[in-house]
């Protein structure tokens, strides 16, 4: 059982000492901090605190910053070690293959958590000092900050996925690439025009939301803006977000990174180091 | 139970439709120190593979001490040095040994560790800045973690200048002395002669040979080179001493081990007409030639 925290105390020192951990932290303080000043404006208008504002921009950045920086940690995890030729090494001390993905996993894990924590955290106490807050918005940004980490585990998992089925870390970085623009970008446009085309019909009220909900970036988007009132008022978007049963969003989320875990811990078992 | 450190039987492996290891069988007796002969492409990393439970096997079955390959006995008990082994150029010598250690379930003294292997002025520098030396001595500081019941070094030498060899082969002794059967995968039969008890010869996924390098050359009856370069007229030269003319002033006697000093004394008794002598023992490619037409009749 220790074994696998032998390759999370690994990989901590990897991030630490590759400046990884500061770099994404320093990503998400400055991202955080410049929308939250940013979208500061309409907090008269809607009447909410300047906190439900900023975690309503910074629900949106995560959406598109989270991923990325799960996928850019976690490319490299399998693929990069059969580059080295290090994994077959790795392969002949007693640990098994599921303690090795996860004894990394935990690592990359804590490393975004720290990351989000952080960098939300920031951002929310500048809001709340500036604009003030309350338990409400508290709240939203305590889930904000768990559902992104959730949301990053998704990720690793499916960078895993692909770390393992790529032919060297580098096929390994473009395929990571192709999947942030498809479940962050490329999804929702293909639903856009879906809904456009269909013209308020039947797929648009009923089989739209949970295609749309099945993404675990729409899921996280859902989840936070359907939780809370003002955070669906302060980023306008609050029609999809009702037609589902308040359970989808949260399950969706948190089946992805199971699922996405079992199939990297199956791709791995095939992989000849 | 078998008092053998590793057995293989009959194994087979196919990559797509060429067989890479065809009925090959192998056994090392504990503290028995073995090479593993053969040109690149010959099988020896997929053999070490097969052994260490990384690729499974067509046929034939492989035991190390009693157990299966990959099984977590047999993976403690196993020690493996990959061919140009490599780690995360990010993480110090000691921490990588750290990891192995932890992994492993041993109490290690690492320091000690990497001072047996010469490292211990770059314990904590990253392993980004060793050499290509450094990270095959580091590799070979993991091997001798704990007491492996076999040790599978793959191209051990590669990289190493001649005064690391001969530390090298300071601790695969060692290594034997406590027990531990070595299998040394390479492709030059230079290195390994002098050091090994046996040598067994792969080609193309077939083993060719495999007794002492006595048996293994005596059997063959490979000659040995003598290569005569003449101080005038090489014809006169290659008359006397009874050779073949090779180049405008050089000639080339090939003799067996009993006769090769008789050949020395007669080219000695030559004096001035002889301006220098170079002498080729007999070359894995030789002996490769030899077994393999031997297998192949």
């Amino acid at each position: 059982m220790t074994r696998f925290l032998a390759i999370t105390r690994a990989e901590m020192l990897i991030l630490r000492r590759n400046r990884w951990l500061l770099v994404a932290t320093l990503i998400m303080v400055l991202f955080a901090l410049a929308l939250t000043f940013a979208g500061s404006a309409p907090t008269g208008t809607l009447g909410v605190d300047m906190l439900t504002v900023s975690v309503a921009s910074m629900t949106t950045l995560s959406v598109y910053l989270a991923p990325l920086l799960a996928l850019m940690m976690a490319f490299d995890a399998i693929a990069g070690d059969v580059d080295r030729g290090s994994l077959a090494l790795l392969l002949s001390y007693p640990a098994g293959r599921g303690e090795i993905l996860l004894g990394k996993f935990a690592a990359h894990l804590a490393a975004l958590a720290f990351a989000m924590t952080i960098g939300f955290g920031t951002a929310g106490a500048v809001a709340a000092w500036f604009g003030g807050a309350g338990p409400e918005s508290l709240m939203a940004l305590a889930r904000l900050i768990l559902t992104s980490i959730l949301l990053g585990a998704v990720f690793l998992a499916l960078g895993y996925l692909l770390s393992a089925l790529a032919r060297g870390a580098t096929a390994a970085a473009g395929l990571s690439a192709g999947l942030w623009l498809v479940f962050v970008v490329l999804y929702d446009l293909g639903l856009l025009g879906a809904v456009v085309m269909d013209q308020s019909g039947t797929f648009t009220r009923s089989v739209f939301p949970w295609v749309m909900v099945a993404n675990p970036a729409d899921a996280f988007r859902v989840w936070n803006i359907a939780a809370t009132e003002g955070v669906a008022m302060a980023s306008g978007m609050t029609g999809a977000a009702q037609a589902l049963p308040a359970w989808a969003a949260p399950a969706s989320l948190m089946i992805w990174p199971v699922l996405g875990f079992v199939l990297a811990r199956a791709a791995f078992r095939r992989v000849e180091p | 139970m078998t008092d053998k450190a590793l057995t293989i039987q009959q194994v087979c492996k196919d990559r797509g439709k060429t067989r890479v290891l065809s009925d090959v069988d192998l056994t090392l007796a504990p503290g028995e120190r073995v090479a593993l002969l053969g040109h690149n492409g010959a099988g020896k990393s997929t053999l070490i593979k097969s052994i260490l439970g990384l690729i499974p096997v067509d046929g034939g079955t492989i035991r190390v001490g009693d157990s299966a390959p990959g099984s977590a006995v047999a993976r403690r008990d196993t020690a493996y040095l990959p061919e140009a082994v490599s780690f995360h150029p990010a993480l110090t010598g000691r921490e990588q040994l750290t990891l192995f250690a932890r992994l492993s379930g041993e109490k290690a003294d690492i320091p000690g560790l990497l001072d047996r292997v010469g490292l211990s002025d770059a314990l904590d520098r990253r392993i980004g800045t060793y050499s290509k030396g450094m990270r095959q001595r580091l590799g070979l500081a993991q091997v001798l973690l704990g007491s492996p019941k076999v040790a599978l070094l793959d191209e051990p030498t590669s990289g190493l200048d001649p005064i690391s060899r001969q530390d090298l082969y300071a601790i695969i002794d060692e290594l034997a002395g406590q027990g531990t059967a070595v299998l040394i995968a390479s492709h030059a039969l230079t290195e390994v002669e002098a050091r090994t008890d046996r040598i067994a010869i792969l080609r193309k996924g077939v083993k060719v040979a495999d007794d002492t390098l006595a048996n293994l050359s005596e059997l063959a009856g490979l000659p040995i080179k003598l290569r005569v370069r003449a101080t005038e007229n090489a014809d006169v030269l290659a008359a006397k001493l009874g050779g073949r003319r090779v180049n405008g002033a050089s000639v080339e006697i090939l003799c067996s081990p009993a006769e090769k000093m008789e050949a020395l004394r007669r080219i000695a008794a030559m004096g001035e007409a002889v301006a220098d002598l170079e002498m080729a023992p007999p070359k894995l490619e030789d002996l490769y030639r030899h077994y393999a037409r031997e297998a192949a009749q």
